[in-house]
Protein backbone atom coordinates (compact mmCIF):
# COMPACT_ATOMS: atom_id res chain seq x y z
CA UNK A 1 0.00 0.00 0.00
CA UNK A 2 1.70 3.57 -1.14
CA UNK A 3 1.64 6.07 1.27
CA UNK A 4 -0.88 8.99 0.19
CA UNK A 5 0.41 12.56 1.01
CA UNK A 6 -1.02 13.75 4.76
CA UNK A 7 -1.48 9.69 5.95
CA UNK A 8 -0.40 9.36 9.03
CA UNK A 9 2.19 6.59 10.13
CA UNK A 10 -0.26 5.34 13.19
CA UNK A 11 -3.09 4.58 10.90
CA UNK A 12 -4.01 1.15 11.02
CA UNK A 13 -5.50 -1.40 8.66
CA UNK A 14 -9.51 -1.04 8.93
CA UNK A 15 -10.60 -4.70 9.34
CA UNK A 16 -14.66 -5.16 9.01
CA UNK A 17 -15.94 -6.14 13.23
CA UNK A 18 -16.97 -9.29 11.80
CA UNK A 19 -13.70 -11.07 10.96
CA UNK A 20 -10.96 -10.47 13.73
CA UNK A 21 -7.34 -9.91 12.17
CA UNK A 22 -4.41 -11.20 12.54
CA UNK A 23 -3.29 -7.99 14.98
CA UNK A 24 -6.03 -8.53 17.07
CA UNK A 25 -4.58 -12.72 17.22
CA UNK A 26 -1.01 -11.51 18.13
CA UNK A 27 -2.39 -9.03 20.74
CA UNK A 28 -5.13 -11.44 22.57
CA UNK A 29 -2.06 -14.49 22.20
CA UNK A 30 1.01 -12.18 23.92
CA UNK A 31 -1.73 -10.73 26.87
CA UNK A 32 -2.46 -14.29 27.52
CA UNK A 33 1.05 -15.29 27.62
CA UNK A 34 1.71 -12.22 30.01
CA UNK A 35 -0.77 -12.18 32.29
CA UNK A 36 0.94 -16.70 33.06
CA UNK A 37 3.90 -14.93 33.21
CA UNK A 38 2.91 -12.10 35.31
CA UNK A 39 1.40 -14.75 37.95
CA UNK A 40 4.16 -17.46 37.44
CA UNK A 41 5.93 -14.62 38.70
CA UNK A 42 3.83 -13.07 41.72
CA UNK A 43 4.41 -17.03 43.33
CA UNK A 44 7.76 -17.09 44.87
CA UNK A 45 7.30 -13.43 45.60
CA UNK A 46 4.56 -14.51 47.86
CA UNK A 47 5.60 -17.92 48.62
CA UNK A 48 8.73 -16.54 50.37
CA UNK A 49 6.41 -15.37 53.34
CA UNK A 50 5.83 -18.27 54.61
CA UNK A 51 7.39 -19.93 57.33
CA UNK A 52 10.94 -21.43 55.56
CA UNK A 53 12.32 -25.15 55.97
CA UNK A 54 14.01 -24.19 59.39
CA UNK A 55 11.24 -22.63 60.93
CA UNK A 56 8.95 -25.73 59.96
CA UNK A 57 12.30 -27.86 61.17
CA UNK A 58 11.73 -25.93 64.73
CA UNK A 59 8.06 -26.84 64.95
CA UNK A 60 9.39 -30.30 65.23
CA UNK A 61 6.87 -32.46 67.64
CA UNK A 62 8.58 -32.32 71.13
CA UNK A 63 8.93 -34.98 73.65
CA UNK A 64 8.11 -33.93 77.76
CA UNK A 65 9.37 -36.42 80.55
CA UNK A 66 6.71 -36.17 82.79
CA UNK A 67 8.49 -37.63 85.81
CA UNK A 68 9.42 -34.68 87.16
CA UNK A 69 6.32 -33.19 87.23
CA UNK A 70 5.28 -33.12 91.20
CA UNK A 71 1.10 -33.27 92.35
CA UNK A 72 -0.55 -30.46 91.66
CA UNK A 73 2.56 -28.82 89.93
CA UNK A 74 2.23 -26.86 86.77
CA UNK A 75 4.86 -26.52 84.15
CA UNK A 76 5.27 -24.74 80.88
CA UNK A 77 7.13 -25.45 77.58
CA UNK A 78 7.22 -23.99 74.35
CA UNK A 79 6.14 -26.12 70.62
CA UNK A 80 5.68 -24.14 67.96
CA UNK A 81 6.36 -20.69 69.73
CA UNK A 82 2.91 -21.56 71.91
CA UNK A 83 3.07 -21.75 75.47
CA UNK A 84 1.72 -25.33 76.51
CA UNK A 85 0.95 -26.03 79.99
CA UNK A 86 1.06 -28.77 81.23
CA UNK A 87 -0.92 -29.49 84.77
CA UNK A 88 0.01 -32.68 86.80
CA UNK A 89 -3.63 -32.26 88.56
CA UNK A 90 -4.20 -33.41 92.02
CA UNK A 91 -7.17 -35.87 93.30
CA UNK A 92 -9.02 -32.39 94.11
CA UNK A 93 -8.84 -30.86 90.89
CA UNK A 94 -10.09 -34.08 89.14
CA UNK A 95 -12.95 -34.18 91.45
CA UNK A 96 -13.96 -30.64 90.56
CA UNK A 97 -13.43 -30.79 86.75
CA UNK A 98 -15.66 -33.74 86.77
CA UNK A 99 -18.29 -32.58 88.88
CA UNK A 100 -19.20 -29.81 87.04
CA UNK A 101 -22.52 -29.33 85.37
CA UNK A 102 -21.39 -29.27 81.68
CA UNK A 103 -24.47 -28.10 80.08
CA UNK A 104 -24.35 -24.70 81.52
CA UNK A 105 -20.63 -24.00 80.75
CA UNK A 106 -19.84 -20.82 78.23
CA UNK A 107 -18.01 -23.38 76.16
CA UNK A 108 -19.71 -27.10 77.15
CA UNK A 109 -16.67 -29.67 77.00
CA UNK A 110 -16.94 -32.78 79.57
CA UNK A 111 -13.50 -33.27 81.29
CA UNK A 112 -13.58 -36.28 79.65
CA UNK A 113 -13.02 -34.99 76.19
CA UNK A 114 -9.91 -32.78 77.89
CA UNK A 115 -7.49 -35.56 79.01
CA UNK A 116 -6.17 -38.71 77.39
CA UNK A 117 -7.74 -42.10 78.83
CA UNK A 118 -6.17 -43.50 81.86
CA UNK A 119 -4.59 -40.55 82.23
CA UNK A 120 -6.96 -38.30 83.96
CA UNK A 121 -4.17 -36.34 86.24
CA UNK A 122 -2.55 -34.93 83.23
CA UNK A 123 -4.05 -31.77 81.61
CA UNK A 124 -2.31 -30.78 78.58
CA UNK A 125 -3.61 -26.89 77.33
CA UNK A 126 -2.31 -24.10 75.30
CA UNK A 127 -2.13 -21.61 77.23
CA UNK A 128 -3.08 -18.74 75.46
CA UNK A 129 -6.10 -16.97 76.54
CA UNK A 130 -8.97 -17.60 74.28
CA UNK A 131 -9.80 -13.46 74.16
CA UNK A 132 -7.08 -11.42 73.01
CA UNK A 133 -3.48 -13.78 73.57
CA UNK A 134 -2.55 -13.30 76.68
CA UNK A 135 -1.27 -15.36 79.00
CA UNK A 136 -3.21 -16.72 81.69
CA UNK A 137 -1.69 -17.13 85.21
CA UNK A 138 -1.88 -20.38 87.02
CA UNK A 139 -3.50 -21.15 90.29
CA UNK A 140 -5.51 -18.10 90.50
CA UNK A 141 -9.02 -17.48 90.28
CA UNK A 142 -12.09 -18.78 91.24
CA UNK A 143 -12.26 -22.12 89.92
CA UNK A 144 -8.75 -22.60 90.90
CA UNK A 145 -7.31 -22.91 87.24
CA UNK A 146 -6.14 -19.99 85.60
CA UNK A 147 -6.59 -16.34 85.61
CA UNK A 148 -5.80 -14.14 82.60
CA UNK A 149 -4.82 -10.33 84.17
CA UNK A 150 -5.51 -8.94 80.73
CA UNK A 151 -9.85 -8.47 80.65
CA UNK A 152 -10.33 -11.14 83.52
CA UNK A 153 -11.23 -14.22 82.06
CA UNK A 154 -11.06 -17.36 84.89
CA UNK A 155 -10.16 -20.73 83.55
CA UNK A 156 -11.22 -24.17 85.83
CA UNK A 157 -8.92 -26.94 86.69
CA UNK A 158 -9.74 -28.50 82.83
CA UNK A 159 -8.63 -25.23 81.05
CA UNK A 160 -12.14 -24.62 80.66
CA UNK A 161 -13.62 -20.48 80.47
CA UNK A 162 -15.70 -20.41 83.41
CA UNK A 163 -16.06 -16.66 83.95
CA UNK A 164 -15.10 -13.41 81.59
CA UNK A 165 -14.76 -11.91 78.42
CA UNK A 166 -13.21 -15.00 76.57
CA UNK A 167 -15.43 -17.59 74.17
CA UNK A 168 -13.53 -20.79 74.24
CA UNK A 169 -12.15 -23.13 76.18
CA UNK A 170 -8.07 -23.25 76.07
CA UNK A 171 -7.44 -25.29 73.34
CA UNK A 172 -5.43 -28.43 73.49
CA UNK A 173 -2.51 -29.43 71.37
CA UNK A 174 -1.94 -32.25 69.62
CA UNK A 175 0.15 -34.70 71.81
CA UNK A 176 0.01 -38.09 72.99
CA UNK A 177 1.41 -40.54 75.58
CA UNK A 178 4.65 -42.74 74.32
CA UNK A 179 4.74 -44.46 77.77
CA UNK A 180 3.16 -43.44 81.41
CA UNK A 181 5.89 -40.84 82.24
CA UNK A 182 6.52 -39.17 78.50
CA UNK A 183 4.36 -37.46 76.31
CA UNK A 184 4.99 -36.01 72.43
CA UNK A 185 3.58 -32.44 71.70
CA UNK A 186 3.17 -32.84 68.33
CA UNK B 1 3.88 17.79 20.81
CA UNK B 2 0.97 18.08 19.26
CA UNK B 3 -1.05 16.81 16.38
CA UNK B 4 -1.32 13.57 18.07
CA UNK B 5 -4.49 11.75 19.71
CA UNK B 6 -5.71 13.11 23.02
CA UNK B 7 -6.73 11.25 25.81
CA UNK B 8 -10.14 10.79 26.00
CA UNK B 9 -11.70 8.29 27.92
CA UNK B 10 -15.14 6.60 27.09
CA UNK B 11 -15.61 5.25 30.83
CA UNK B 12 -17.28 7.30 33.13
CA UNK B 13 -15.77 6.59 36.29
CA UNK B 14 -12.12 7.33 33.95
CA UNK B 15 -13.23 10.87 33.01
CA UNK B 16 -14.54 11.05 36.68
CA UNK B 17 -10.84 10.54 37.92
CA UNK B 18 -8.80 12.52 34.84
CA UNK B 19 -10.67 15.84 35.69
CA UNK B 20 -9.33 15.41 39.42
CA UNK B 21 -6.07 13.54 38.91
CA UNK B 22 -5.37 13.51 35.22
CA UNK B 23 -3.14 10.47 35.58
CA UNK B 24 -4.69 8.71 32.50
CA UNK B 25 -3.87 11.33 30.34
CA UNK B 26 -0.30 11.37 31.32
CA UNK B 27 0.25 7.76 30.72
CA UNK B 28 -1.63 8.11 27.15
CA UNK B 29 0.56 11.33 26.26
CA UNK B 30 3.83 9.56 27.50
CA UNK B 31 3.82 5.95 26.98
CA UNK B 32 1.17 5.39 23.89
CA UNK B 33 0.21 8.53 22.10
CA UNK B 34 4.06 9.91 21.99
CA UNK B 35 5.45 10.64 18.90
CA UNK B 36 8.42 8.02 18.62
CA UNK B 37 11.00 8.37 15.69
CA UNK B 38 9.99 5.67 13.20
CA UNK B 39 13.76 4.39 12.94
CA UNK B 40 14.39 3.57 16.15
CA UNK B 41 16.72 0.37 16.36
CA UNK B 42 16.91 -2.63 19.07
CA UNK B 43 19.66 -0.22 20.78
CA UNK B 44 17.18 2.05 21.99
CA UNK B 45 15.05 -0.80 23.74
CA UNK B 46 17.36 -0.65 26.67
CA UNK B 47 15.92 2.38 28.51
CA UNK B 48 13.07 0.23 28.68
CA UNK B 49 14.87 -2.63 30.13
CA UNK B 50 16.86 -0.43 31.99
CA UNK B 51 13.37 0.17 34.02
CA UNK B 52 12.41 -2.75 34.44
CA UNK B 53 15.92 -4.17 35.63
CA UNK B 54 15.29 -1.83 38.93
CA UNK B 55 11.81 -3.01 39.20
CA UNK B 56 13.26 -6.29 39.05
CA UNK B 57 16.24 -5.15 41.51
CA UNK B 58 13.70 -3.45 43.81
CA UNK B 59 11.09 -5.77 44.42
CA UNK B 60 13.52 -8.74 44.98
CA UNK B 61 15.75 -6.96 47.15
CA UNK B 62 12.61 -5.83 48.85
CA UNK B 63 11.51 -9.83 49.69
CA UNK B 64 15.17 -10.68 50.17
CA UNK B 65 15.28 -7.47 53.33
CA UNK B 66 12.43 -9.63 54.76
CA UNK B 67 15.07 -12.49 55.11
CA UNK B 68 18.67 -10.54 55.73
CA UNK B 69 19.75 -10.02 59.15
CA UNK B 70 22.34 -6.83 58.75
CA UNK B 71 24.97 -7.88 61.86
CA UNK B 72 28.67 -9.10 61.19
CA UNK B 73 27.87 -11.89 63.10
CA UNK B 74 24.25 -12.82 61.34
CA UNK B 75 24.61 -11.80 57.48
CA UNK B 76 26.47 -14.47 56.11
CA UNK B 77 24.36 -16.77 57.40
CA UNK B 78 20.98 -15.13 57.16
CA UNK B 79 21.73 -15.21 53.33
CA UNK B 80 22.65 -19.04 53.65
CA UNK B 81 19.43 -19.27 55.23
CA UNK B 82 17.90 -17.59 52.41
CA UNK B 83 19.48 -20.30 50.15
CA UNK B 84 18.95 -23.15 51.63
CA UNK B 85 15.55 -22.84 54.28
CA UNK B 86 14.02 -19.35 52.72
CA UNK B 87 11.06 -20.85 50.01
CA UNK B 88 12.36 -19.84 46.51
CA UNK B 89 15.04 -18.32 48.33
CA UNK B 90 17.80 -19.11 45.75
CA UNK B 91 15.69 -18.13 43.35
CA UNK B 92 15.30 -14.55 44.81
CA UNK B 93 18.76 -14.64 45.90
CA UNK B 94 20.10 -15.85 42.22
CA UNK B 95 17.72 -12.81 40.52
CA UNK B 96 19.15 -10.27 43.10
CA UNK B 97 22.67 -11.02 42.50
CA UNK B 98 22.73 -11.73 38.81
CA UNK B 99 20.24 -8.86 37.94
CA UNK B 100 22.73 -6.59 39.09
CA UNK B 101 25.21 -8.01 36.80
CA UNK B 102 22.18 -7.74 33.86
CA UNK B 103 21.38 -4.07 35.14
CA UNK B 104 25.09 -2.98 34.39
CA UNK B 105 25.13 -4.55 31.25
CA UNK B 106 22.23 -3.28 30.03
CA UNK B 107 23.54 0.46 31.37
CA UNK B 108 26.35 -0.05 29.61
CA UNK B 109 25.04 -0.77 26.00
CA UNK B 110 22.54 2.26 26.80
CA UNK B 111 25.64 4.44 27.66
CA UNK B 112 27.77 3.38 24.52
CA UNK B 113 24.07 3.41 22.23
CA UNK B 114 24.53 7.78 23.56
CA UNK B 115 28.22 7.95 22.50
CA UNK B 116 27.93 6.60 19.24
CA UNK B 117 24.78 8.18 17.91
CA UNK B 118 25.17 11.52 19.80
CA UNK B 119 21.87 11.40 22.25
CA UNK B 120 24.46 13.75 24.47
CA UNK B 121 24.26 16.70 22.20
CA UNK B 122 22.38 19.81 22.27
CA UNK B 123 19.38 19.95 23.53
CA UNK B 124 20.03 16.45 25.27
CA UNK B 125 22.74 17.84 27.90
CA UNK B 126 20.96 17.42 30.97
CA UNK B 127 19.47 14.50 29.93
CA UNK B 128 22.73 12.91 29.60
CA UNK B 129 23.99 14.21 33.10
CA UNK B 130 21.01 12.98 34.54
CA UNK B 131 22.30 9.50 33.13
CA UNK B 132 25.50 9.82 34.89
CA UNK B 133 24.51 11.09 38.09
CA UNK B 134 22.20 7.86 37.76
CA UNK B 135 25.23 5.59 36.63
CA UNK B 136 26.66 6.85 39.98
CA UNK B 137 24.56 5.79 42.16
CA UNK B 138 23.76 2.43 40.47
CA UNK B 139 27.29 2.14 41.30
CA UNK B 140 27.23 3.14 44.89
CA UNK B 141 24.32 1.02 45.30
CA UNK B 142 26.06 -2.33 43.64
CA UNK B 143 28.84 -2.34 45.45
CA UNK B 144 26.91 -1.40 49.04
CA UNK B 145 25.18 -4.31 48.34
CA UNK B 146 27.86 -6.32 47.66
CA UNK B 147 29.02 -5.51 50.55
CA UNK B 148 26.11 -7.12 52.64
CA UNK B 149 26.98 -10.59 51.83
CA UNK B 150 29.51 -10.18 54.29
CA UNK B 151 32.07 -12.17 52.39
CA UNK B 152 35.91 -12.35 52.31
CA UNK B 153 35.60 -10.21 48.70
CA UNK B 154 32.84 -8.01 50.49
CA UNK B 155 34.71 -7.02 53.51
CA UNK B 156 38.27 -6.15 51.87
CA UNK B 157 36.24 -4.56 48.77
CA UNK B 158 34.71 -2.31 51.58
CA UNK B 159 37.96 -1.88 53.01
CA UNK B 160 40.27 -0.67 49.85
CA UNK B 161 36.94 1.42 48.46
CA UNK B 162 36.71 3.18 51.58
CA UNK B 163 40.44 3.79 52.29
CA UNK B 164 40.63 5.69 48.59
CA UNK B 165 39.08 8.50 50.30
CA UNK B 166 41.83 8.60 53.21
CA UNK B 167 43.82 9.50 49.70
CA UNK B 168 42.36 13.19 49.87
CA UNK B 169 45.17 15.58 51.97
CA UNK B 170 44.51 16.70 55.38
CA UNK B 171 40.60 15.49 56.16
CA UNK B 172 41.25 11.92 54.33
CA UNK B 173 41.58 9.92 57.14
CA UNK B 174 39.01 11.81 59.48
CA UNK B 175 36.63 10.96 55.99
CA UNK B 176 37.93 7.08 55.94
CA UNK B 177 37.28 7.00 59.96
CA UNK B 178 33.52 8.99 59.63
CA UNK B 179 32.83 6.13 57.16
CA UNK B 180 33.21 3.30 59.00
CA UNK B 181 31.92 4.70 62.03
CA UNK B 182 34.69 2.78 63.81
CA UNK B 183 38.32 1.84 63.45
CA UNK B 184 38.07 -0.29 60.53
CA UNK B 185 35.04 -1.93 58.25
CA UNK B 186 33.02 -3.75 60.79
CA UNK B 187 29.66 -3.54 62.14
CA UNK B 188 28.79 -0.08 61.94
CA UNK B 189 29.77 0.07 58.41
CA UNK B 190 27.60 -3.17 57.51
CA UNK B 191 24.32 -1.07 59.23
CA UNK B 192 24.74 1.87 57.53
CA UNK B 193 25.21 0.38 53.92
CA UNK B 194 22.08 -1.59 54.52
CA UNK B 195 20.70 1.48 54.96
CA UNK B 196 21.45 3.46 52.05
CA UNK B 197 21.64 -0.14 50.22
CA UNK B 198 17.84 -0.04 50.57
CA UNK B 199 17.62 3.78 49.97
CA UNK B 200 19.11 4.49 46.89
CA UNK B 201 17.32 2.35 44.29
CA UNK B 202 14.41 4.72 45.42
CA UNK B 203 16.35 7.77 44.92
CA UNK B 204 17.91 6.11 41.35
CA UNK B 205 13.89 5.83 40.75
CA UNK B 206 13.35 9.55 41.05
CA UNK B 207 16.41 10.13 39.40
CA UNK B 208 14.84 8.01 36.62
CA UNK B 209 11.62 9.85 36.66
CA UNK B 210 13.48 12.75 35.59
CA UNK B 211 15.83 11.30 33.20
CA UNK B 212 12.51 10.64 31.00
CA UNK B 213 10.82 13.71 31.92
CA UNK B 214 13.77 15.09 29.99
CA UNK B 215 14.34 12.85 27.37
CA UNK B 216 10.49 13.81 26.84
CA UNK B 217 11.04 17.41 26.47
CA UNK B 218 13.55 16.82 23.81
CA UNK B 219 11.74 14.04 22.20
CA UNK B 220 13.96 10.94 21.39
CA UNK B 221 17.42 11.03 19.23
CA UNK B 222 17.05 8.63 16.61
CA UNK B 223 19.67 6.69 14.37
CA UNK B 224 20.01 9.82 11.67
CA UNK B 225 20.67 12.11 14.54
CA UNK B 226 17.91 14.52 12.38
CA UNK B 227 15.03 15.57 14.80
CA UNK B 228 11.67 14.59 13.27
CA UNK B 229 10.25 17.12 11.06
CA UNK B 230 7.11 15.77 10.22
CA UNK B 231 4.26 13.34 11.32
CA UNK B 232 5.55 11.34 8.53
CA UNK B 233 8.74 10.92 10.65
CA UNK B 234 7.38 9.55 13.81
CA UNK B 235 4.79 6.96 15.27
CA UNK B 236 3.00 6.44 17.88
CA UNK B 237 4.89 4.80 20.89
CA UNK B 238 2.64 2.43 21.38
CA UNK B 239 2.17 -0.63 19.94
CA UNK B 240 5.49 0.23 17.96
CA UNK B 241 8.21 0.87 20.72
CA UNK B 242 6.24 -1.08 23.35
CA UNK B 243 6.62 -4.05 21.28
CA UNK B 244 9.78 -3.63 19.85
CA UNK B 245 11.14 -3.03 23.56
CA UNK B 246 8.92 -5.90 24.70
CA UNK B 247 10.70 -8.32 22.22
CA UNK B 248 13.93 -6.93 23.62
CA UNK B 249 12.77 -7.87 27.21
CA UNK B 250 11.68 -10.84 26.36
CA UNK B 251 15.11 -12.47 24.77
CA UNK B 252 17.52 -9.67 27.49
CA UNK B 253 15.37 -11.73 29.84
CA UNK B 254 16.69 -15.77 28.13
CA UNK B 255 20.35 -14.28 28.74
CA UNK B 256 19.49 -13.36 32.65
CA UNK B 257 17.20 -16.85 33.14
CA UNK B 258 19.95 -18.29 31.21
CA UNK B 259 22.60 -17.44 34.29
CA UNK B 260 20.17 -17.89 37.12
CA UNK B 261 19.19 -20.92 36.00
CA UNK B 262 22.49 -22.67 34.52
CA UNK B 263 25.66 -20.53 35.96
CA UNK B 264 24.45 -18.58 38.94
CA UNK B 265 28.44 -18.26 40.17
CA UNK B 266 29.96 -18.18 37.05
CA UNK B 267 30.36 -13.76 37.14
CA UNK B 268 30.61 -13.95 41.06
CA UNK B 269 34.17 -14.63 42.94
CA UNK B 270 34.41 -18.07 44.95
CA UNK B 271 35.99 -16.35 47.61
CA UNK B 272 32.95 -14.71 48.89
CA UNK B 273 31.82 -17.75 49.83
CA UNK B 274 34.15 -17.54 52.40
CA UNK B 275 33.13 -15.81 55.55
CA UNK B 276 34.63 -12.40 55.91
CA UNK B 277 37.69 -12.33 58.16
CA UNK B 278 39.44 -9.16 59.29
CA UNK B 279 42.79 -10.49 59.42
CA UNK B 280 43.43 -12.71 56.22
CA UNK B 281 43.46 -10.65 52.66
CA UNK B 282 42.66 -12.90 49.68
CA UNK B 283 45.37 -13.36 47.03
CA UNK B 284 43.48 -11.45 44.80
CA UNK B 285 40.85 -8.59 45.64
CA UNK B 286 38.71 -8.37 42.50
CA UNK B 287 35.71 -6.60 42.27
CA UNK B 288 32.84 -7.95 40.30
CA UNK B 289 33.10 -7.44 36.36
CA UNK B 290 31.48 -4.04 36.07
CA UNK B 291 33.78 -2.11 38.07
CA UNK B 292 36.93 -3.33 36.17
CA UNK B 293 37.72 -1.09 33.79
CA UNK B 294 37.48 1.45 35.99
CA UNK B 295 40.00 -0.45 38.28
CA UNK B 296 42.55 -1.25 35.96
CA UNK B 297 42.71 2.70 35.65
CA UNK B 298 43.12 2.94 39.76
CA UNK B 299 46.14 0.54 39.31
CA UNK B 300 47.68 2.13 35.93
CA UNK B 301 48.68 5.58 38.02
CA UNK B 302 51.64 4.98 40.46
CA UNK B 303 50.54 7.56 42.66
CA UNK B 304 48.12 7.16 45.68
CA UNK B 305 46.35 10.31 45.26
CA UNK B 306 45.89 10.81 40.86
CA UNK B 307 45.21 7.11 41.10
CA UNK B 308 41.93 8.32 43.01
CA UNK B 309 41.93 11.14 40.93
CA UNK B 310 41.93 9.38 37.43
CA UNK B 311 39.38 6.88 39.08
CA UNK B 312 36.40 9.12 39.68
CA UNK B 313 37.66 11.62 36.88
CA UNK B 314 37.31 8.74 34.15
CA UNK B 315 33.59 8.82 35.46
CA UNK B 316 33.23 12.51 36.23
CA UNK B 317 34.45 13.20 32.50
CA UNK B 318 31.31 11.54 30.86
CA UNK B 319 29.08 14.95 32.45
CA UNK B 320 31.74 17.17 30.22
CA UNK B 321 31.20 14.90 27.12
CA UNK B 322 28.30 17.24 25.46
CA UNK B 323 30.29 20.23 25.49
CA UNK B 324 33.95 18.42 25.01
CA UNK B 325 32.59 16.75 21.55
CA UNK B 326 33.15 19.61 19.25
CA UNK B 327 30.92 18.20 16.33
CA UNK B 328 28.18 19.34 14.56
CA UNK B 329 26.91 15.98 13.48
CA UNK B 330 25.65 14.22 15.84
CA UNK B 331 25.06 10.40 14.86
CA UNK B 332 28.35 8.12 14.02
CA UNK B 333 26.83 7.00 11.39
CA UNK B 334 28.04 10.04 9.13
CA UNK B 335 30.96 10.67 11.20
CA UNK B 336 33.29 7.79 9.14
CA UNK B 337 36.78 9.00 11.42
CA UNK B 338 34.94 8.88 14.79
CA UNK B 339 33.32 6.01 14.63
CA UNK B 340 36.82 4.13 14.44
CA UNK B 341 38.14 5.99 16.99
CA UNK B 342 34.29 4.94 18.98
CA UNK B 343 35.05 1.03 18.30
CA UNK B 344 38.67 1.72 19.56
CA UNK B 345 37.34 3.28 22.85
CA UNK B 346 35.32 0.44 23.43
CA UNK B 347 38.13 -1.87 22.91
CA UNK B 348 40.07 0.14 25.44
CA UNK B 349 37.13 0.02 27.67
CA UNK B 350 36.50 -4.05 27.05
CA UNK B 351 40.49 -4.13 27.49
CA UNK B 352 40.69 -2.09 30.69
CA UNK B 353 38.23 -4.13 32.13
CA UNK B 354 40.58 -7.77 30.74
CA UNK B 355 43.52 -6.10 32.30
CA UNK B 356 41.34 -5.57 35.58
CA UNK B 357 41.55 -9.18 36.20
CA UNK B 358 45.08 -9.70 36.01
CA UNK B 359 48.21 -8.73 38.54
CA UNK B 360 49.31 -5.35 38.70
CA UNK B 361 52.89 -6.47 36.97
CA UNK B 362 54.71 -6.75 33.71
CA UNK B 363 53.18 -6.15 30.41
CA UNK B 364 49.70 -5.78 32.58
CA UNK B 365 50.70 -2.32 34.02
CA UNK B 366 52.36 -1.30 30.44
CA UNK B 367 49.12 -2.07 28.48
CA UNK B 368 46.99 -0.83 31.33
CA UNK B 369 48.70 2.71 31.22
CA UNK B 370 48.42 2.47 27.19
CA UNK B 371 44.58 1.99 27.53
CA UNK B 372 43.89 4.63 30.52
CA UNK B 373 46.15 7.19 28.35
CA UNK B 374 43.33 6.55 25.39
CA UNK B 375 40.53 6.52 27.37
CA UNK B 376 41.41 9.94 28.41
CA UNK B 377 42.55 10.81 25.29
CA UNK B 378 39.46 10.10 23.61
CA UNK B 379 37.69 12.45 25.46
CA UNK B 380 39.96 15.44 26.35
CA UNK B 381 41.86 15.12 22.77
CA UNK B 382 39.93 13.33 19.90
CA UNK B 383 36.46 14.33 20.48
CA UNK B 384 37.41 17.97 20.38
CA UNK B 385 39.68 17.97 17.87
CA UNK B 386 37.20 15.72 16.21
CA UNK B 387 34.66 18.47 15.39
CA UNK B 388 37.04 20.48 13.60
CA UNK B 389 38.75 18.39 11.41
CA UNK B 390 36.47 15.44 10.32
CA UNK B 391 35.07 15.48 7.30
CA UNK B 392 31.28 14.25 7.69
CA UNK B 393 29.51 12.56 5.16
CA UNK B 394 26.09 14.63 3.97
CA UNK B 395 22.84 13.72 6.39
CA UNK B 396 19.39 12.80 4.78
CA UNK B 397 17.13 14.99 4.55
CA UNK B 398 14.77 13.71 6.86
CA UNK B 399 13.79 10.58 9.17
CA UNK B 400 11.31 9.31 6.43
CA UNK B 401 13.62 10.12 3.59
CA UNK B 402 16.36 8.10 5.39
CA UNK B 403 13.78 5.09 5.99
CA UNK B 404 12.15 5.09 2.70
CA UNK B 405 14.31 6.60 -0.02
CA UNK B 406 14.27 10.00 -1.70
CA UNK B 407 10.56 9.43 -2.84
CA UNK B 408 8.66 9.05 0.55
Amino acid sequence: MTKQPGERAQDVTTVSSAEHSRRDFLYIATGAVGVVGAAAALVPLIAQMNPDASTIAAGAPVEIDLAPIADGQIVKVFWRSKPIFISHRTKKDIEEAQKVDVANLPDPEPDSERVKQGHDQWLVVIGICTHLGCIPLAHQGEYDGWFCPCHGSQYDTAGRIRKGPAPKNLPLPPYAFISDTKIRIG
Amino acid sequence: MSGHATYQPTNRVLQWLEKRLPIGGLVHSSFIAYPTPRNLNYWWAFGGILSFMLGVQIITGIVLAMHYTPHVDMAFKSIEIVMRDVNFGWLLRYLHANGAAMFFLAVYIHMFRGLYYGSYKEPREVLWILGVILYLLMMATGFMGYVLVWGQMSFWAATVITNLFSAIPGVGDAIVTWLWGGYAVGNPTLNRFYSLHYLLPFVIAGVVVLHVWALHVTGQNNPTGIEPKSDQDTVSFTPYATIKDGFLMVCFCILFAWFVFYIPNFLGHSDNYIPANPAVTPSEIVPEWYYLPFYAILRSIPNKLLGVIALFGSIGILAFLPWLDTSKVRSARYRPLFRQFFWLFVIAAVGLGWLGTKPPEGIYVILARILTFYYFAFFLIVLPLLGIFEKTKPLPNSISESVLGAKA
